[in-house]
């Protein structure tokens, strides 16, 4: 399972990068977390609950930021078990380019995510995952942009998204 | 009266208690007392497990206990063992890795069972099952069976993941044909993987009782025996008399519940160890991920043909998939289920087959609905029909050109099989009339005219049924003898009880069995009464499957009923004061040859029991007669089946427009009831052909574990089947019948491929031909043809 997505958002590169490295705003975005607590330099545990198709399942999981390019790259890489629902694995990479929009600076983000799942949500899922994974990113970023921009700003984000 | 109910459709006996929602399935069962069992599974298809801990499952509300592999390790059980030894090439036996009941240190497929959660509901177990923390570390998976003996070893003691490396046939010979060959057609494909679906899944009850030390397993099974005896001998749960095994009216089962399970034998397992009753019915998606699946084999061959289209030789490589494990029957089903059947109905003088079986980490393979025998039919019907068109002659004109003439049996086949009797010219013609096959053009064009693509497919089929010759069964590697048992047990008052050791789920024995015997003794169907499924209640019995039931089952009853007969004579004599010579059975009345004095049934069977003055030296009271009938030979249904399609070319939707199939079962005891068994087959079959296909992906998640992703065929699928019969009796069985359970699965999806590649002017698809293949294939024709 692949995605790609891009965002311009209004706000300068450095802004951007330091929100993708603060806990509290990764924390903040993800859709049903828990729990998060910081366990070492970029790496943090976490407890999500989400629902893929017919299963709800809270994973108990972790996240590291990985192959860190200030201010301009990092991966994030993050696996969960969901009990008997099963396992989820994945990873997003995020870059940065620093843009001009309507005069400012501004910063175009690009992500991709991959995901493997296994278990009960695969088995149920099959044609579900896909969705669920591109719900569960559009969220994340979502609410990063909304917590990353003002009201009068928030109109200029800009989102393109690309499924192969 | 005797043939008074031979091939009457006479109306089910058992229907009324299943459509009024009277039948007795193990879920309905109630005892008082009953605990429940949730399985915790592997989410992997591979993986080590490194520590169970199951602190807090058990702390959950409602648990009783929770048993994990390591348990099964602890209490010394035995693995399930697979029943039929195969030898390699090179007289090397089959490599067969340890399958435990529950896993302890490493899991092989997904889904496969690792611990069980005893509870006092069914919602508490399932929600401990889920605090049931299993620390599993992942390995690689090996999937695709094309390539798995290329990949990682699986199993220490088996290298390269090859079970064996099997052959059959004279290989010089064959090459010697392709030598000499005209023309040679050649064909790849894969015979899709499929997951059988009984609607009823897979059910236990397991009661302890600690007065007697006896088991009781209530269970959904297609022959209790066979579950007695494995998990008595090989696994060791109980010595065998100490094991109860009882199959109540089972919803369906296609070969899915022949085999032997680690959830049925863990919960035998923990109601003894535990004391206590237990019941576990599996959810949908436990029967997708360990329900034994059917087919996956990837196959190419060799057909040589001369000028004139007579068969020269045939050569055919096949890489099968055992799954993780090797299943109860596994190792047959691709070798002697499978290779022996590549004959087909023709003469092909020479014919050479290596089958290499490997293991990969998905569920294990055995049989499903026809079992073998639909891959050879598939391969041999398909490349028949590629060389007709190859060869520009008319595909029934150049089986008729090959096929073994109805004056030519007893036949000996270059692969093992000697048949005994048909006529394939008889079902050809027939089916052919039927199909109005000399018309078919113009049905092509008015298709063509409403812009669709007509094809016509053939597919003369034959398999070997009533399993099996039991001599012929051990020499070829079978661990049990094949025969069938029955009982008939003729109460005071003239009533009849037969006791049979084959096993109905669907297939309406306790209609046909009842026909049958009530038909040789003369009584009202209403007076027998057919029991079966309880290794309390009967001997022993081998169960159902390959399509054995009547050939093998019923001629237990019919050599059976006969000894009543006798017996029923010898008691007349005395009553009349005569010479037992003297004592003719005009069925249902016993009379003297030489005068008019008579006994009626009845009044034998009371005769019996109320024996006043018996000379109890000659003649004991009595009348209740048992029978071990071992068939002499396999029995060979055949027919053919013709299909007609229609594709959409802008969607790729294929709909089957007309189905005709022929059979010759042998002597047929209720029309209706084979009729509803071809009806059932061809379902499967079409289903198999259009639709169904079980996928794992590369790391061995399956991902058509529901329905939403595995397609069934419903009633929409399919036309108004057109069926008929032609009929040459079995030679070597009292009955006559030859067995019509799996023929419709056989027959029909080179039918429906056949006619498929035919509306697509030659291009193949591999099974199931979706919409998606198929449009695909409609634009390469265009292409094709535009250049």
């Amino acid at each position: 399972m692949e995605l790609e997505q891009q965002l311009v958002i209004p706000r300068a590169v450095d802004a951007v990068w330091l929100a993708l490295n603060d806990p509290n705003m990764l924390q903040g975005s993800l859709p049903g977390c828990q729990r998060f607590e910081q366990v070492g330099d970029n790496a943090f545990d976490m407890t999500v609950s989400a629902k893929i198709g017919p299963v709800r399942a809270t994973f108990n999981g972790s996240i590291a930021l990985q192959n860190l390019n200030p201010p301009f790259s990092y991966e994030i890489a993050g696996e969960g078990k969901g009990g008997v629902a099963g396992f989820a694995k994945g990873g997003a990479k995020v870059s940065l380019n620093a843009i001009t929009e309507a005069g400012l600076p501004a910063t175009l983000l690009t992500y991709s995510v991959t995901a493997t799942v296994g278990g009960k949500i695969a088995q149920l899922g099959g044609r579900l995952i896909q969705g669920a994974a591109r719900k569960m990113a559009q969220d994340f970023f979502t609410q990063f942009v909304r917590r990353l921009c003002d009201d009068e700003t928030l109109d200029l984000v800009i989102e393109t998204i690309k499924e192969p | 009266m005797s043939g008074s109910l031979i091939g009457k459709r006479v109306l089910r006996k058992e229907d009324h208690r299943f459509v009024s929602g009277k039948g007795r399935y193990t879920d309905d069962i109630q005892l008082v007392g009953v605990t429940y069992a949730a399985f915790v599974r592997s989410p992997y298809a591979r993986a080590d497990i490194k520590s169970f801990d199951v602190s807090e499952a058990l702390a959950a509300p409602g648990v009783i206990a929770v048993l994990t592999g390591e348990e099964v390790v602890k209490d010394g059980l035995g693995g399930l063992p697979c029943g039929w030894m195969i030898h390699s090439k090179d007289g090397s036996e089959m490599r067969q890795p340890h399958h435990p009941v529950l896993a302890a240190d490493r899991v092989n497929y997904l889904g496969e069972p690792v611990a069980l959660v005893i509870a006092e509901t069914q919602l508490e177990a399932k929600n401990a099952a889920e605090m049931v923390m299993v620390d599993f570390e992942p390995l690689t998976a090996v999937v695709n069976p094309a390539t798995a003996s290329q990949a990682e070893t699986l199993y220490e003691a088996v290298p390269n993941n090859v079970c064996y490396e099997w052959e059959l046939g004279d290989e010089a010979a064959t090459d010697a044909g392709l030598a000499a060959a005209a023309h040679i057609t050649t064909l790849q494909l894969t015979n899709n993987r499929l997951i059988p679906n009984a609607i009823e899944p897979r059910a236990a009850l397991a009661e302890y009782n600690s007065g007697t030390d006896e088991i009781i397993l209530h269970t959904t099974s297609q022959n209790p025996h066979l579950v007695r005896l494995i998990m008595t001998a090989f696994v060791q749960i109980a010595p065998e008399h100490k094991l109860r095994v009882i199959a109540p009216d089972v919803g369906g089962g296609f070969g899915s519940k022949i085999f032997i399970y680690s959830e049925e034998t863990a919960l035998a397992w923990a109601a003894k160890k535990l004391g206590l009753t237990i019941k576990w019915t599996a959810e949908r998606s436990e029967s997708f991920l360990t329900d034994a699946h059917g087919r996956d084999h990837v196959s190419e061959a060799q057909l040589a043909l001369s000028a004139e289209g007579e068969f020269l030789a045939l050569k055919v490589k096949t890489i099968a998939n055992m799954g993780a494990y090797l299943s109860t029957f596994a190792s047959a089903v691709p070798t002697y289920l499978y290779g022996t059947l590549l004959a087909g109905q023709y003469r092909t003088p020479a014919i050479y087959v290596e089958v290499d079986s490997v293991f990969t980490n998905t569920a294990p393979v055995d049989a499903y609905r026809g079992a073998g025998r639909p891959e050879a039919t598939y391969l041999v019907e398909r490349i028949v029909e590629k060389a007709a068109a190859e060869m520009g002659l008319d595909p029934a004109e150049l089986r008729r050109r090959n096929f073994i003439g109805r004056d030519q049996f007893p036949y000996q086949t270059p692969v093992a099989l000697e048949y005994d009797t048909g006529d394939y010219e008889a079902s050809l013609s027939k089916a052919l009339e039927m199909a109005d096959y000399d018309t078919f053009a113009t049905r092509q064009a008015e298709a063509a005219s409403r812009g669709k693509l007509r094809g016509i497919g053939l597919s003369c089929y034959i398999e070997a049924c009533g399993l099996a010759p039991s001599q012929v069964a051990g020499a070829l590697g079978a661990g049990v003898g094949l025969w069938e048992s029955g009982e008939v047990r003729v109460n005071p008052t003239g009533s009849v009880t037969v006791l049979t050791g084959s096993h109905s789920h669907g297939q309406g024995h306790e209609t046909t069995f009842a026909q049958l015997v009530a038909d040789r003794l003369g009584l009202p169907i209403e007076d027998v009464e057919v029991v079966h499924g309880d290794t309390g209640k009967l001997d022993f019995g081998l169960g159902t499957y390959g399509s054995r039931s009547l050939a093998v089952g019923g001629s237990a009853l019919s050599v059976a009923a006969d000894k009543v007969v006798e017996k029923g004579r010898k008691i007349a004599a005395h009553l009349l004061r005569t010479d037992v010579d003297n004592i003719d059975f005009d069925a249902p009345v016993f009379k003297m040859l030489d005068s008019n004095e008579s006994k009626t049934f009845q009044e034998i069977a009371f005769a019996a029991y109320v024996n006043h003055d018996y000379p109890s030296d000659e003649l004991e009271p009595g009348l209740a007669e048992k029978a071990f009938y071992d068939p002499l030979n396999f029995t060979y249904p055949a027919g053919t089946h013709i299909c007609e399609v229609e594709i959409d070319p802008d969607t790729g939707v294929v709909e089957v427009v007309q189905f005709v199939a022929v059979d010759d079962f042998g002597t047929i005891i209720n029309p209706m009831i084979v009729e509803g068994q071809v009806h059932g087959g061809l379902a499967q079959g079409i289903g198999q052909a259009l639709l169904e296909q079980a996928v794992y992906d590369d790391t061995g998640q399956l991902i058509t574990g529901s329905y939403m992703d595995y397609c069934m065929p419903r009633a929409d699928n399919f036309p108004d089947f057109k069926v008929g019969m032609t009929c040459t009796p079995c030679t070597h069985n009292p009955v006559g019948a030859k067995g019509c359970g799996e023929a419709g699965a056989i027959g029909s999806p080179p039918a429906v491929m056949n006619a498929i590649t035919h509306a697509l002017g030659g291009i193949e698809v591999d099974m199931p031909a979706t919409s998606e293949k198929v449009w695909r294939a409609v634009q390469t024709m265009r292409t094709l043809k535009t250049a």
